[in-house]
């Protein structure tokens, strides 16, 4: 596994012990890891290809812990890499060698839940699924809805901008949430937001989510909440072929429905978690969507009717209308298990997340396969199709020499795909250093710098997380240097996306 | 002063690079009265640079440049049952300017969104990716032209609300929605600011998916229908939207939850009903300030006693309470002092002077102050887009 990060700081690692020494006067003592045995927890995040024990793990317990840990670091040019619970997929989280992972376990309680400002204040390490837990009682609910979200955590979700299968008709973390309150590297708190919407000034919030641990250490989170539909179910349709199955997703969105979900299986896949969870899928058919509509009673009958009607003009072979939930939820128990099902037909698989207009589906999978036969790996698909975004599962062996190796290629020539057909490299599961070196495919070095250069005003030491994100580092000096004279980029030519 | 109008992204460049001194942004100049008052220096037109560059109605996406009108966008959108969720609000009238005939790269740069903003979220929420200038004169682009998308910093949000001083869009890729089938919108009568409140936060509160929720005092009523609305009582307004079968069943069932008298606005006086909300019609037209003030929705009854202190000044409020307009005499300080203090009661939030005379607005910060770390954080960011201070000097801060 060849990742170059940046080069650690002999000079840091040789004041461990110091460093810990001082951490343990700012947090509760027992809060600051150094054994070695310990330290393997944090080696890595949900993408375990990567591995690199922390030099130190800080847990704070408070706001104020934080900023002077945060205050410390910055005084004494130490680098700082924020983690919330470890389930991230694309690095985020890897620690450095000569730097200090903080973790921000312990803040785990919900402070306020507020149900006539529809909100609630709550500390980042609380999971996602806890705060729907925390007001479903009042028919209340959080959107987003990651995969994993018994374990990831609202902190995470925020510095990731997660999704959920959800996302097509609620939005994602950015579109729900409502005020932050973080600690920048110098130990500065910021709250921005509240309980109102549209925080003033420069949108802050929303450069917030989705920076990927770069900015700022997320200390609270203020989300909206939302009454729970009353009414939710799902279809299970099956197609002939991909194609049928993508023409049909696109049908139902010009027909002016927004569904609350809309998945995509391919038969690698449908095979794969039918075995494992028994969801009731048909096994003959290359490829099944399920559609959920929820909302009021009538609405979600009339449309499960059109979308039905759709399926079948679109060539739809199987069709089931969940009548109980326990049929709704066994429908979607084989896709939300479609990632352990992989991981019980092959030893190892790689998740991809790619995010592609619609229209270019069947394409993609088409050029998938031709992949499939070139790099001798076997891809199972599963897809948020509402919204384009691939989840393309890649089988290899890590025992096997080279797989691991041409499952990254594999990988990497997928997102180069999807960004060829209009797409993106990444639609929810983040840059981190998975794809840091792809940014390149998707923006030259002016769009890049431009980012660079936000990363400055936040942190212009480029001691929080650095090596995440970004193929290239630059200091904050250099890039305030690197003038494209009267605009003339290096592909000036080149569409602009 | 000088005009200067773009046609092209390579030429916008050209003049950001060779600039020798500050220059005022706008699109189409509609909103020219929103924000501190323009300096004499020279202005940069986009008014020019426009059309929609593509639509694809079945991804939901539509390309344009920044000059293009909302209103041209939204009637091309209507051809296809779409439209933009957010609403976007015509404040030209508000503030002096034709109707119709502000730009989209405006609506963005402002932030602005109409009613179903608590349920589709705002501008910011509805630009998935854009190409610009920045104030070092060079073309960058961000974000993309799908929906899910995480790769790389969100600039997104950062452009929209900030006013054309960070950097100036050459082009916008928008996220775009079907039209709800039908509209209706409950009115329920005579309600006082706490029944209101009540009935508003029940209703949002309940599955009956509303989109909108707004409460206007008997005074301000009448100016939001051609007919008389409201019988001389206040209107509390609740919108459904739909299927025609689950617009009637809900209806119903939110007659049923809230009860007391009531009107139904429906299909087109429901679309002008919210519209007018929206642009603050119940404002434009006359001599008074006017303030946009979002605090938290439980705040508002607090937010309303403060305003309707002040004598000559009337307060209505959408987004379920979360967002009040406010008119007030124009002298002094236009209650900036009693409005901003009574959002710090309410709760937190802020209040932005959007319509004042230049006096006014030279003497009253119109955008809320921000506490000092967020005020210089905000200035380092305006700096690493725009070094040299180039674009919209003054707009938004002294």
């Amino acid at each position: 596994m060849t990742l170059c990060m940046p080069a650690p700081d002999a000079a840091v690692i040789a004041r461990r012990a110091a460093i810990a020494q001082v951490l343990r006067g700012l947090v509760p003592p027992a809060n600051v890891i150094t054994h070695e045995d310990a330290l393997k927890a944090y080696d890595s995040d949900g993408l375990t290809a990567y591995r690199q024990p922390p030099m130190i793990v800080v847990l704070p317990e408070t706001t104020a812990q934080v900023s002077a840990v945060l205050a410390y670091c910055t005084r004494e040019g130490i680098k700082v890499v924020p983690r919330g619970a470890g389930t991230g997929l694309s690095g985020g989280a890897l620690p450095l060698a000569d730097g200090i992972t903080l973790g921000l376990g312990k803040f785990n309680r919900i402070l306020e839940i507020d149900f006539p400002n529809r909100c609630i204040r709550t500390q980042p390490g609380v999971t996602n699924l806890a705060l729907t837990q925390g007001v479903a009682h009042a028919g209340f609910y959080y959107a987003p809805d990651p995969s994993s979200q018994i374990a990831c955590t609202i902190g995470g979700n925020v510095a990731e901008n997660s999704g959920g299968v959800h996302c097509l008709k609620y939005g994602v973390t950015s579109n729900n949430i409502l005020g932050l309150e973080a600690v920048m590297i110098d130990g500065t708190v910021i709250r921005i937001g509240g309980k109102h919407v549209d925080a003033g000034g420069y949108d802050l919030l929303g450069i917030m989510t989705g920076s990927e641990g770069l900015l700022a250490v997320i200390t609270e989170v203020t989300v909206r909440i939302l009454p729970k539909p009353t009414t939710a179910k799902a279809l299970l349709l099956g197609f002939p072929s991909n194609e049928t199955a993508g023409a049909c997703v696109s049908a139902v969105i010009a027909g002016g429905i927004i569904p609350a979900g809309m998945e995509m299986m391919d038969r690698p896949a449908i095979h794969a978690v039918e075995n494992f969870v028994h969801a009731g899928y048909p096994l003959d058919v290359e490829a099944i969507l399920i559609v959920e509509l929820d909302g009021p009673a009538s609405e979600v009958e009339e449309l499960i009717a059109r979308v039905e009607a759709i399926a079948r003009t679109a060539g739809a072979c199987y069709c089931r209308v969940s009548t109980t939930e326990a049929e709704r939820l066994a429908f979607w128990s084989g896709r939300k298990n479609a990632f352990p099902a992989a991981g019980r037909i092959s030893p190892d698989y790689y998740c991809m997340d790619g995010t592609i207009p619609r229209g270019a589906l069947s394409k993609v999978l088409a050029r998938m396969r031709e992949m499939e036969t070139r790099f001798g790996l076997a891809v199972a698909n599963v897809f948020h199709a509402g919204d384009g975004n691939l989840h393309p599962l890649i089988l290899y062996d890590a025992n096997k020499p080279g797989e691991l190796d041409r499952a990254e290629a594999f990988g990497a020539e997928i997102l180069k795909l999807c960004v060829e057909v209009g797409g993106v490299l990444t639609g929810e599961h983040g840059v981190g250093v998975e794809k840091r070196d792809l940014m390149p495919v998707m923006f030259n070095d002016v769009d890049l710098a431009q980012q660079q250069h936000v990363k400055c005003a936040f942190d212009p030491q480029g001691l929080l997380n650095p090596g995440k994100v970004f193929p290239t580092l630059h200091r904050c000096a250099e890039l305030g240097r690197m003038h494209v004279h009267g605009g003339k980029t290096a592909f000036a030519d080149l569409p602009r996306f | 002063m000088t005009n200067i109008n773009i046609i092209s992204e390579a030429q916008l460049a050209e003049v950001v690079a060779s600039a020798t001194q500050p220059l005022n942004i706008e699109g189409r100049g509609t909103k020219r009265g929103f924000g501190r008052p323009s300096l004499p220096l020279p202005t940069v037109s986009l008014a020019a640079l426009s059309g929609v560059t593509a639509y694809e109605p079945a991804e939901l996406v539509l390309d344009a440049k920044p000059g293009t009108t909302v209103a041209d966008i939204a009637r091309l959108l209507a051809a296809q049952n779409q439209e933009l969720a957010f609403e976007p609000p015509d404040l030209g009238p508000l503030l002096g300017a034709a109707p119709d005939a502000g730009s989209i790269g405006g609506a963005i740069a402002c932030n602005l969104a109409g009613p179903r903003r608590l349920k589709a979220g705002g501008a910011r929420d509805h630009l998935l990716g854009f190409s610009a200038v920045s104030g070092r004169g060079e073309i960058f682009k961000a974000g993309g032209r799908v929906v899910k998308n995480v790769t790389g910093y969100d600039l997104c949000k950062l452009m929209a609300g900030s006013f054309g001083t960070l950097a100036i869009m050459t082009a916008l890729s928008l996220k775009v929605l079907p039209a709800p089938e039908k509209t209706r919108t409950l009115l329920l009568l005579g309600l006082d600011h706490a029944a209101a409140w009540e009935a508003m936060t029940k209703a949002l509160s309940s599955g009956h998916e509303v989109s909108a929720a707004a409460y206007v005092p008997a005074g301000l009523a009448a100016a939001l229908q051609e007919e008389r609305l409201g019988d001389g009582l206040t209107v509390t307004a609740l919108r459904l939207e739909g299927t025609a079968l689950s617009v009637a069943d809900r209806m119903a069932a939110l007659r049923a939850l809230l009860g007391g008298r009531t009107e139904e606005l429906h299909t087109a006086n429901s679309r002008a009903f919210w519209r007018r909300i929206g642009d603050v019609a119940p404002f434009v037209g006359d001599a008074r300030a006017v303030w946009r003030i979002s605090a938290p929705p439980s705040g508002g009854v607090t937010l309303a006693q403060a305003v309707e202190s002040i004598p000559g000044a009337e307060i209505y409020f959408d987004w379920g309470g979360g967002l009040a307009w406010a008119a007030v005499p124009d002298t002094g300080d236009a209650a900036a002092a009693v409005i901003r203090a009574a959002v710090a009661a309410a709760g937190g939030g802020h209040a932005t002077l959007v319509r004042a005379t230049d006096a006014t607005r030279a003497a009253v910060p119109p955008f809320q102050p921000a506490p000092p770390p967020l005020a210089a954080l905000e200035a380092r960011i305006k700096n690493v887009f725009d070094p040299r201070g180039l674009f919209n000097p003054g707009r938004m801060w002294a």
